[in-house]
């Protein structure tokens, strides 16, 4: 799979129309526009079984737009937008979300939280609480099941929404500004985290940042937009040896791939942020 | 010295200064008992009428918690409405708006012809008082939720039931709880009113008795109980609101935490 990606498209930005074996999620010419306001010119993009994307891009540039299109959150206004083969229409079963803000709810403490997902799906509950467990786990978050969010420092918070992204063990993790609300170091320390339970657990992710370090460190792939209306500028391949641990970003590989992707921005002149 | 800085002492404490400092008063400045009586004559008098008193103060408590959750009962549900549909909102909203700037003390007499002297106009003049906070604060409740928690529960397929009995409702309770506590007070005025402009029973109804016979301290004596009685609703929602929302930001406890 990986000398076909490679072969495939390197360092292109418009992809093949026709689906492939392994492509998930697919957006061909998908458009969005809020009343004559358009927020988004025709996107085409194509996402495999088990990559992971991220969207870097300046504020406002409908990157969250396009995340909320992907989760079904939102109607597109044109094109068409397929998961698994299948249009998207509605809130998907087979995708978990993760925002800005954890939006854990106050009266539950961590683990209720996380099955809060079992409950709005209907699922067994038994099963749920295991996985549940597992998943806390996973996420180093044992001996916080009882506690409440409030108790519980930032980046935990994110790691129990991430969970309960996670809980119905979807096909795609969709992230939008996940660490954006977190401190530079701690931010890091969740990249670290992130690129494990993504390793581990091979989801698809679509990851929205404004951080461009971090778009390099986790990606298979970094979707560069542009500014309002959202399209995008270019893609890259990110072709740095996995796993890959935080002293990555010291390496040349790392900083010509940040620096390239910077340059779009600064091209713009709307460089916002990181 | 610990019990005397225990929450509870404190506002005691306050109270007997202030007792002190009303005594002294009289004294100092020579206040005719006619205007302000002594505090002594005061505790006399509440002593000497303490059955008559008291039986007079079931009454006006049933007036208040009928007309109190007569408003939560309508109130909650009303709000829930116009947080939820925005053509009822612009329907009702204003017109709730205008209900409140009419003087309820002037309309009561109309509920006396209209229900008599019994307990049900005093319901519903306490009702007419304690439902709109419930109604405002309720409504804000309903409608501060984040967005980015409605996408949540959209993206986990939500039905609209679940989405408000699992976050929109647990969301408003801190609201609601707050409101509730406004209310009970002025569900207290409002019984009181309407014993007031008619009735021959209740804390209200002593107070006007009193009043025409120039007894000033069973005057002080009534709104005394009228006070403790405000006191003691107010507490037990307080109690109520703390037992059912630990988690909320005003309850937590300092000692809790993770790190």
């Amino acid at each position: 799979m990986r000398s076909l990606r490679a072969s495939e498209e390197m360092m292109t930005n418009r992809f093949p129309k026709q689906v492939d074996r392994s492509t998930l999620i697919q957006l061909n010419g998908v458009t969005k526009k809020f009343g004559s306001f358009e927020a988004l010119k025709p996107i085409d993009l194509s996402i495999r079984e088990g990559e992971f994307v991220s969207v870097v891009g300046p504020s406002g540039c409908g990157k969250s737009t396009l995340l909320k299109l992907v989760a079904g959150l939102a109607p597109i206004s044109d094109g068409e937008l397929l998961l698994a083969g299948k249009k998207i229409s509605g809130p998907q079963t087979d995708v978990g979300i993760v925002f800005q803000s954890s939006v854990l709810l106050a009266w539950r403490n961590i683990i209720d939280n996380i099955l809060l997902q079992a409950e709005m799906r209907n699922m067994n509950k038994a099963e749920a609480r295991s996985r549940a467990e597992a998943l806390i786990a996973m996420a180093g978050l044992q001996g916080f099941e009882k506690k409440y969010p409030w108790q519980l420092s930032g980046g935990m918070q994110q790691r129990a929404s991430i969970c309960r992204a996670l809980l119905h063990d979807p096909q795609v993790l969709l992230m939008d500004e996940p660490f954006g609300a977190l401190d530079a170091m701690t931010r890091e320390k969740m990249n670290v985290e992130l690129q494990r339970i993504w390793l581990e657990s091979r989801k698809t992710v679509l990851l929205i940042t404004h951080s461009i370090p971090e778009a390099v460190y986790l990606s298979d792939r970094v979707v560069v937009m542009s500014e309002r209306p959202g399209s995008i500028a270019a893609i890259y391949d990110i072709d740095l040896p996995r796993p890959r641990d935080l002293s990555v970003m010291a390496s040349t590989q790392f900083a010509s791939y940040t620096k390239t992707i910077r340059q779009h921005f600064y091209a713009q002149g709307s460089l916002d942020d990181h | 010295m610990r019990s005397i800085n225990s929450p509870i002492v404190r506002p005691v404490l306050l109270v007997l200064f202030l007792v002190l400092v009303w005594d002294l008063a009289i004294r100092l400045f020579d206040i005719p008992a006619y205007l302000i009586p002594a505090p002594i004559d005061v505790a006399v008098q509440m002593y000497a009428q303490w059955p008559m008193l008291l039986a007079e103060t079931i009454p006006t408590l049933q007036a208040t918690i009928g007309g109190f959750l007569l408003s939560v009962v309508i109130g909650v549900p009303l709000a829930m409405l116009i947080a939820y549909s925005r053509t009822i909102e612009s329907y009702v909203y204003p017109l709730l708006v205008f209900s409140q700037s009419i003087p309820k003390v002037a309309i009561a007499p109309l509920f006396v012809v209209w229900f008599g002297f019994g307990l049900f106009p005093k319901v519903i003049v306490a009702f007419l008082l304690g439902f709109f906070p419930i109604v405002v604060s309720t409504v804000l409740g309903f409608k501060s939720l984040e967005s980015d928690m409605i996408d949540l529960a959209k993206s986990m397929g939500s039905t609209k039931l679940k989405m408000f009995y699992k976050i929109s409702l647990p969301n408003a309770l801190p609201a609601i709880f707050a409101s509730m506590k406004v209310s009970i007070t002025l569900a207290v005025v409002g019984a009181v009113v309407g014993e007031f402009v008619g009735s021959n029973s209740g804390i209200g109804y002593v107070l006007q008795r009193a009043n025409g016979n120039f007894d000033l301290p069973l005057m002080f004596s009534a709104l005394i109980i009228l006070s403790l009685m405000g006191v003691l609703l107010f507490v037990i929602i307080d109690i109520a609101e703390k037992l059912m929302l630990p988690w909320h930001i005003s309850n937590r406890l300092a000692t809790a935490g993770a790190h």
